[in-house]
Parts: structure tokens; sequence; C-alpha cells
């Protein structure tokens, strides 16, 4: 049953060929079962998850309810839901209840989903393995020896073994991408402004954006349609209206015309992850798209740009991280100034404490031209090379991550690399502009992502050619074998 | 030594919005702890601000009053520094882009002499909540019902030159901002807050000394104290042969000293950056514009318009424009009387000292202007003369009833009666013969002397109620025998 | 770009951050080596670039002046690490 989409469990709920409460129990079953393998989960919401689901089944009863009424998912524990514990993978917040809702979570529960849990990530979506997370490392379910990639590590991988329908996850520089990328799911990162960032914590405010997770883009499809659209409490929400995700997705893709970025596939790159990435390129082309070559220059410099602008605007984010109104306090502070440095030092992570430096650092007297302005020239250099790209082709298609999945401690010694591995998503935040990871093969028996970039606003757009790719290709269907041991 | 004092203010003016900066929560002075405040005044996870319409206009209307430029793009910056009071851990203010640009300010001093005061910039900005010293378990307390109410900083440049410049800087701009109806202009209760930056250098001498910052100081007074007592520190100290350390120095009314703060002697760094959680604020010339058409006439406006309209002095003219309220009580009082000298005398007189001497502010007065008119017209119709129309005024501030009513209740109507008034001096004659001599033998000039003797002689024989304008010509010629 | 030891201290107590010994020795080579990484960006002529900080560069939508939220201090407290007669209490704050 947790291989089944949205589409499928909306006709059996309302068919009353299963209830919601049935279909919730099983799938805490299978988290029950299966977690402790993964540790997919920071806090699982029994009662609350089965109180929902009996509601769901009674607004299904009566006729009404959304195509998610009643279907179990997930959210990244980066949302703040009222009276359910968010932590943001941080002992900082290892006790707080919101007393609020995100604009996310709040039309998601609308719609009637059921929230089984909150999932693991790292600690305030600073990671790109979900090693840090100060509830323990995220396992990948193709192979728990890898990491699942980062930060909505845990959405991914509970996803990919079927421990929830579909998740939400948080992309500031591929939070979304890589990990759906490193576990064979699909997700996507909308346009900068789509999806309200209200009751979200923040990490880096201008590039932050929540988006869907699932196993198909039809199934993001039917959680981006919930999720996304203005919110008059978020300043940065854009009013452009929202279209119909689900409805455009059977568009043909006659005509499409695909950009391959040179720097996407030069050193670096794993050689079989390129020819993955060729192999679905050809693919579209069957489908009636065309390709042609296109050049993002910049590329390189998003890496530098992006570890300038995220760590500043998280220094300042994370400050109000002080132990006076909620979260960790240190014991026995001798004083205000001991209570700040000790509570921040004992609440924060390594790698979170070494990011606010690192902002702090950059915004600094004397140091602000040379790294945060001039980080937010390089942004522009970055975002006109996509517009650039992007008035000659329809989408950009590339690969989500240089390589598969790696070993749980395997670059955890060498900050440079991992971040590295940012490469090609982080351009996509810079930018503002909408991605997806869509499963596109296999390398040595682990997952591999294809990436599509498009215009501002193209939601619908990528959602349709990632839909018709997994018309006519089965990697998405494809489950690890832990998720078939029950 | 010969010092030089260069002063520049940091006023703080809290606006009157009803909701705060940037969120819904109410504003207001006096609530309960922390009653007033949201997720986005309390810095919690995930909140974001959105910014108020009306602070943007009222911040555009005070840019029209001092003649500034209005920033067209307009940019909130994050101040970082860590305080209790502060709940993000940063104030959301503005920093290369105010809303307000360069502007000025002409002020007049008692003597007359004028000057003209360059305003740097006016930005918009959240205040902080409240740090609470009273022991709670040997802590401190944090209400945040302050946090994110909206303030409106202006900046001077460092034009004034005294304690008194000083003094009638700031109470220009108050005169302004509750013109405009921005700011309560509530000093007592912090509605509006001066830090004053304050260096000596000798006289003639072009590059300034080193600048104190006397913070937080709020009312006209302890500004002008506060100032005369930290130009007197500097001074000693550089006469000593000493250093003025740039500082943070905090006044203390009651011993009349500056004193340094320690708290805030960590230097601070405080990383301004763009907010990324709000956007450029963007205006277009037509909001600008429409924002200048619907500003309400301002003191010097009023002041002006009193000096040519009604032929006041220009002293009085801006005593009675110095606030709106006392000049609004003038101007409908004077509707009644039409007659713009007496009203003025009598606003600055009798009215002001009522209400110093009883502490009411002129909004509050238990005699409405339209009644004060009415007492001021018996005066000139000669019902009652000036000496009774004060006491007439102080029962009708009792509450006794409109003066109609009081003179008709005490009978205090003027004795108007030529032949009643006639009989009165025959009396007060046949009973002063010696003096009625001396009079009639006295040279003229002696005489306009003597005359005030008869006069007092009538004024107590009527219980005051001759009218003195007709007792004289009376006199005068019956006293010529 | 390296920096020292002392500038790991100045910068983590800007932060609030208190750091034992080794962790400064820590974060001195790991802040270092993320400097290093950024620095790639002084090669790039950004003469006339415009700084970009929010992608779609929209400009500030406005609130109309009302009160829409109710007195919620006793769930906001809920949270608090201490508090009392409805206040957030701190160390002793001394001015």
């Amino acid at each position: 049953m947790f291989e089944q989409n949205i589409s499928s469990l909306a006709k059996q709920l309302r068919d009353k060929d299963i209830s919601s409460v049935e279909l919730t129990q099983y799938f805490l079953k299978r988290i029950a079962d299966l977690d402790p393998q993964l540790n997919s989960y920071i806090t699982v919401s029994e009662q609350q998850a089965l109180q929902q689901a009996a509601a769901a089944d009674a607004l299904i009863q009566s006729g009404q309810g959304s195509s998610l009424a009643g279907i179990p998912i997930a959210h990244k524990d980066l949302f703040c839901t009222q009276g359910t514990l968010t932590t943001c993978g941080s002992k900082m917040l290892n006790n707080f209840i919101p007393p609020y809702e995100s604009t996310v979570t709040s039309r998601i529960q609308q719609a009637g989903a059921v929230m089984l849990g909150k999932t693991n990530m790292d600690e305030f979506a600073m990671g790109s393995s979900n090693e840090n997370s100060f509830y323990g490392a995220v396992k990948n379910p193709w192979n728990t020896d890898t990491v699942p990639g980062g930060s909505s590590g845990g959405s991914a991988a509970a996803i990919a073994a079927g421990l929830a329908i579909a998740a939400t996850g948080t992309d500031t520089g591929g939070s979304i991408r890589q990990p759906a990328s490193f576990c064979g799911i699909t997700g996507l990162k909308p346009t900068y402004g789509r999806v309200s960032r209200f009751g979200m914590i923040a990490y880096a405010s201008s590039l932050d954006q929540g988006g869907p997770m699932a196993k198909s883009a039809e199934d993001c499809a039917h959680l981006l349609q919930a999720m996304a659209g203005f919110d008059e409490k978020d300043s940065t929400s854009s009013e452009t209206a929202t279209e119909d995700y689900i409805g455009n997705l059977n568009a043909p893709l006659t005509g499409l015309k695909i950009g391959l970025p040179k720097e996407y596939f030069g050193d670096g790159l794993d050689p079989k992850i390129a020819d993955t990435i060729m192999a679905a390129v050809k693919e579209f082309e069957a489908l009636g798209a065309t390709v042609k070559e296109v050049s993002l220059p910049n590329l390189k410099l998003s890496i530098p740009s992006y570890y300038v602008i995220a760590p500043s605007e998280a220094s300042s984010n994370l400050s109000r991280f002080d132990g006076v109104r909620f979260g960790h306090r240190c014991d026995d502070p001798k004083d205000l100034l001991d209570m700040y440095m000790r509570t921040r030092a004992e609440g924060f992570g390594e790698e979170v404490q070494k990011r606010i430096m690192v902002g702090t650092y950059a915004l600094s007297e004397g140091y602000y031209d040379a790294y945060y302005l001039k980080a937010q020239k390089i942004r522009r250099l970055i975002k006109d090379d996509f517009t650039s790209a992007l008035s000659e082709v329809d989408v950009i298609m590339g690969p989500v991550a240089p390589t598969t999945a790696f070993n749980i401690g395997s670059k955890t010694n060498d900050p440079v690399a991992m971040y590295l591995e940012d490469i090609y998503t982080l351009s996509v935040n810079l930018a503002g502009i909408p991605a997806m990871s869509v499963p596109a093969g296999f390398v040595d028996g682990m997952p591999v992502g294809l990436q599509i970039m498009g215009n501002y606003f193209a939601e619908a757009k990528l959602l349709n050619i990632a839909h018709q790719y997994q018309q006519n290709t089965d990697w998405h269907l494809q489950s690890p074998s832990m998720a078939e041991g029950v | 030594m010969n010092w030089e004092v260069v002063i520049g203010l940091e006023i703080h003016t809290q606006l009157t919005t009803k909701s705060k900066l940037f969120s819904g929560a109410a504003v207001g002075f006096g609530a309960e702890p922390n009653t007033q405040t949201t997720l986005v005044d309390l810095g919690m996870p995930g909140a974001l601000p959105v910014f108020n319409k009306e602070a943007l206009r009222m911040a555009v209307m005070f840019g029209h009053a001092i003649n500034a430029e209005i920033g067209m793009t307009s940019v909130f910056a994050r101040k970082n520094y860590f305080y209790p009071d502060l709940p993000k851990g940063y104030q959301t203010s503005q920093m290369d882009h105010p809303i307000v640009g360069k502007g000025h300010l002409d002020i007049t001093l008692e003597d007359g002499t004028t000057s003209r005061i360059g305003i740097t910039r006016a930005h918009l900005e959240e205040d902080a909540g409240k740090s609470l010293h009273e022991d709670f378990q040997g802590m401190t307390g944090i209400d945040l019902n302050r946090s994110s109410t909206p303030l409106l900083e202006i900046v001077s440049e460092p034009d004034i030159r005294s304690a008194k410049e000083a003094v009638a800087y700031v109470k220009m701009i108050h005169s302004i901002v509750t013109y405009l109806g921005i700011c309560d202009g509530n000093m007592a209760e912090g509605s509006m807050r001066c830090d004053i930056n304050l260096s000596l250098r000798p006289k003639g001498q072009e590059e300034y000394g080193t600048r104190t910052e006397i913070k937080n100081v709020n009312s006209f007074r302890f500004i002008e104290k506060a100032i005369y007592t930290e130009i007197e520190r500097q001074a000693d100290t550089l006469e000593d042969g000493g250093r003025i350390i740039q500082e943070t120095r905090l006044y203390d009314p009651e011993k009349n000293e500056t004193r340094s703060m320690r708290s805030k002697e960590d230097a601070n760094d405080y990383r301004y950056f763009p907010c990324p959680d709000l956007l450029p604020v963007e205006l277009t010339q037509e909001y600008v514009d429409e924002i200048k058409s619907t500003l309400p006439e301002l003191p010097s406006q009023k002041a002006t318009r009193f000096q040519t309209e009604f032929q006041l002095s220009e002293y009085d003219a801006n005593v009675l424009s110095s606030s709106r309220e006392l000049a609004d009580y003038f101007e409908s009082a004077l509707s009644i009387t039409k007659d713009a000298k007496l009203t003025a005398n009598w606003v600055m007189g009798e009215l002001s000292k009522l209400l110093n001497q009883e502490q009411v502010e002129i909004q509050d007065a238990p005699v409405s202007a339209a009644a004060f008119g009415e007492l001021l017209v018996r005066i000139k119709d000669n019902t009652i003369n000036g000496k009774t129309a004060k006491d007439v005024f102080q029962a009708m501030w009792d509450g006794e009833g409109s003066a109609d009513e009081i003179i008709d209740k005490k009978g205090l109507k003027q004795v108007t009666d030529t032949g009643a008034i006639e009989s009165m001096i025959q009396g007060i004659l046949d009973a002063n013969t010696q003096q009625v001599e001396q009079y009639r033998a006295a040279e003229p000039d002696k005489q306009k002397k003597m005359i005030g003797f008869f006069v007092g002689q009538v004024m107590k024989a009527s219980q005051g109620k001759a009218n003195p304008a007709m007792v004289n010509p009376i006199l005068a010629k019956m006293l010529k025998g | 770009m390296s920096i020292d030891k002392d500038d790991v201290q100045k910068i983590a107590h800007l932060a609030r951050l208190t750091l034992t010994e080794e962790d400064a020795d820590k974060y001195q080579h790991s802040l270092s080596s993320v400097l290093t990484l950024v620095e790639e960006m002084q090669s790039i002529n950004t003469d006339g670039v415009l700084p970009l900080s929010n992608p779609l560069e929209m400009t500030q939508r406005l609130r109309e002046d009302v009160v829409t939220e109710d007195n919620q201090r006793d769930n906001f407290l809920a949270n608090a690490p201490q508090s009392e007669a409805g206040l957030f209490l701190v160390p002793k704050v001394i001015d």
C-alpha cells in the first residue's frame, strides 16, 4: 500500500475501500517497525494523527475534502506545528512546543491531510548529509551505511522507505533536491516567494523555500497545490496567482526546448552520473523535446556567494535563540553574558556555530563590502546567467549532485568537500528559480536524480515535464529492499 | 579657556499607530506585561514582519514638515546586538536608505534670535521592550509590550550651540509631531526620548572635540540640565588636562550629573545589513504629493498667520502656536470675542496661569474655549471689568456655571448708569473735601497722579462694579468743579 | 585567508558563543578553510553590478494599521525557561 500514489489512495478513501484511520494505522506501524533502522522521524504524533484521520474520514464521508484528505504525510521538523514539538534538529529547541502553526502546515491540514509526525533534518537546515542533527544521523534506505542527503534527509528517507506518502521539505541550497536525488524520490523547490515562509524556522531568509517531496511528480503536484499561494503574513510572498498543478500534468512535451549547461558536466561529476543524466535527456528527445547547450558561466561562484550570504543571514536569524523566551537555557548562569554564551554554545551544534561565526565575520565592520556586498553582486551575475539561458530554452537539465549518496562519516572532517557537494544546487536558490529532482536511474545500486530547472513561477511546467517523464519510465516506482521487509 | 559647545540630537518619537510597526499587536502604554505581543514582537522562531502602512504615511508627513527629501526607496536593515529586551537579537531600523533625508528647522529663542538647525535624516525603526529591575528572585523581568512599537528617529546635524537652542529645537520638533498628530508628545511616558551628542572645542577651532552621548533624556528641563552639567564636566576635565572618552552616559536627574554606562562599554559592531524578511519600500511621486496636500497648518505657518491676520506680536504668535491645542483654543475663543489682543492676553495670562497652577493640559481644561470666549465678551461689552472677570473665570473653572450665570448670581454687573455714578462720586467728593481742595490747587501733572485716589474710592464704594471707563471722565469733570 | 585564534574568540564573543581553547583551535581551522573558499569571489570584477538581496526584486507590501492579534501571553510564556508575574526572567541586568 505504501507504494501507491495519492490519486489512487484518494479514490480508495472515497470508495470506502479503506478508511483514513486504517491507512494511518498502517503507516504508524511501518514507522514503528522500520524507522529504528533509519531515524527519519524526530517526533511521531500518533494520537493526533489518528484524530486527524478520523476527522478526515468524516470529511470524506460528507463528500468534502481535497485530494489530500485522509492522506498520511510528514512535515520537516522546521515547520512550526501548534502543540507539537518543533526542534529544527537542534538541542536548542528540544523542548519547544509552538503555540502557532506555520502557513504551509496549516494549509495542508486544512486540505485534510493527516500528519504522521515531524521528520529529522540537519540542525537548522545546515547540512547536505543529515549528519548534523542533535537527534542523530538519518540513514539512506537504499544503503543504511550511506547518508540520505540533507537537510531534508528525514523527509526523503521516510518517503523512500514508505513511512509516509509524501512530506514537506525546505530548500535553501539544495535541501529538497539533493536528498530527493540520494533517496530516489521526487522533490520540488518552488520559486522563491511561491510558498509562504511564515512559521518556517529561518536559516537564510532570502534563499529558504518550502516545497513538496513525494514518490512522483503527480504527488508533488497534489501537495504543492495545497502549499502554494500568497500569504499576507510573509512580506516576501508573491501575489502571482498559482496554477492548476494537477490539471497541467498531461500537457504534451512536443517542442520543449531543453538546455544543457556545459558547466554542469565538467570535472568533478561522476561519469556514471553523467551517463545517467544523458540517458534521461535522450528519453525527453524521444518525447519530442529538442536539446541545446547553454552556458551558466558563473556557476562556480555560487559556492562562495552562497557560503557568505547564507551564513550572514543565519548569523542574524539565529540570534533570537538566546535562552530568554523559549528553548534551551544553560544551568545556573552566573550573569547575563554567561547565560547567552553558554546557552548558545550548548544549544547549537558545531556546524551551526561555524556558520554563525562565518556570517558574523562576513558582516563585521571592515569586511561587509568585501564579503556580503560582493556576494550579493555575484548573486546578480548568477541570476543574470539563468535569465539569459532561460531566454533560449524552456528548461535547463543537469545532475543534482556530483555523486550518489556517500558513506556516513566520510566527509565530516572536511567541511569544504561537503560544501562542494552543493555545486549544482546552490545557484538555483541564489537566482530564486524553481527546480526539481526526478529519479533518473541508479549508479551502483544507488539512486540518481535528474535536475530540471525552470523560469520563475514555472512550477506547473516543471511538474508537467517530470510527470511525462515518469509516465514513460519507472525509476520513481523503485523501492529499496528494506521497505519491503515488513 | 573659552569653549564652544557642539550638540547634535537624536530624538526618538513614538508614532501613534494603532498597531505595531511589523505586527498586528496593539500599541499602548501601561498594559499588563507582555499582553500586547505577538510572535513577531517576541521574536519567536518562524515569525515574519509586515510593514505598517500608517507608520509610513506618518514618516512622510514629518519629512514634508521639515522640508526634507523623501526617500523614494527606503530599506530596512538589521542592527545586530544581544540584549534581553531585544527579542530577535537585532533591531529592525533603516541605515543607508532612510525614509526621510536631509531637511531643516528654524528655531527662535526667547530673546528673539533665530537659527537654522540641519536635520540629517529621520528613519523608521522598532522600539525595544523594557527591563524591569525590581527584584524577581534576584533576576530582571522582561516586558516586551513596547517591542516593535514604531519609532521615527530624528537625527540633527551638530548645529546646536547651547542648551537653550537644544531645548528650543526639541520643543519645535515636539510641536511639529503633535501638530501632525503622529506622536502624542507624552515625554513622561517615553513617547519622545532624546539622545544628546555633545562635545566641546576651543572657540574658533574648526575640528570637533571628542563627544559623549547622553542616552534617553525624557523632559525639556532634563535636556537643559543634562547639557549644562555635561558641559561643565567636559570643561573641567579638559581644563584639568584630561581627555574626554567617547562613551555612552546616563543623566541622573536626582543627582543632576551624568555618569558612564558601563554595560554599553562593550565596543559594539552592529553588523548592519538589509533585512531579508522585508523588501525595499518604494514610493510613487503621487503618493508623496498626496500626503503633502493633506498636511495640516504647521506651527511656524500658524505663527506667521497669527501675526498678519490678527496683528499679534511675534512673541505672542509663537507662544500661541506652540501647541496645536493651545492654538485651537485661542482660535475658537477668538471666533466669539472677535478681539485678538484681548483673547491672546487672556489665554497667555489667566488661562495659562491656572493651567500651570492646577497642572492641567489645555485639552482637559474645565472651561471650554466657547465659555471662555463668552466671558471675554462680557469684558468687551462693559458688563464686568477685567478684575471682576478674573474672579468670574475662577468660579467658572470651579464649575459654578457660565460667565453670565455667575455674573447674575453674584450680582457682579458693572454700574453703567451715569446718574448713579455721578451721585456715588458726589458722595465721595463730599466726604473728602480736603483732598478735593489739594487736587484743585495742584499742577495738571500732579493731578494725573492724584486722581488715582478718587478712582480707588469710587471702586471701593461700588464694590468694584463701577465701570472704570465711565468713572474716569466723570470724575475728572466733577473734580474740576 | 586564515584567521588567528584571537579573531576566532572575538567573533565568538560577538556571536555570544563560549569557546574552549580546544573549540577555538578547531574553529580556527574550519573558519579559515571556509574563508579561503569564499576568497575566490575577490578575483571577479563586479564594478557596476548592483547587489541583489531579493531574487524577485519585489517591493514591500503594506499592512493596514489594524489590531489583529489577541493577548496570547500565557501560551507564549509556557515556553519560557523562567517567568514570573507575566515577565520573562533573565539574570540581573546591570545598567
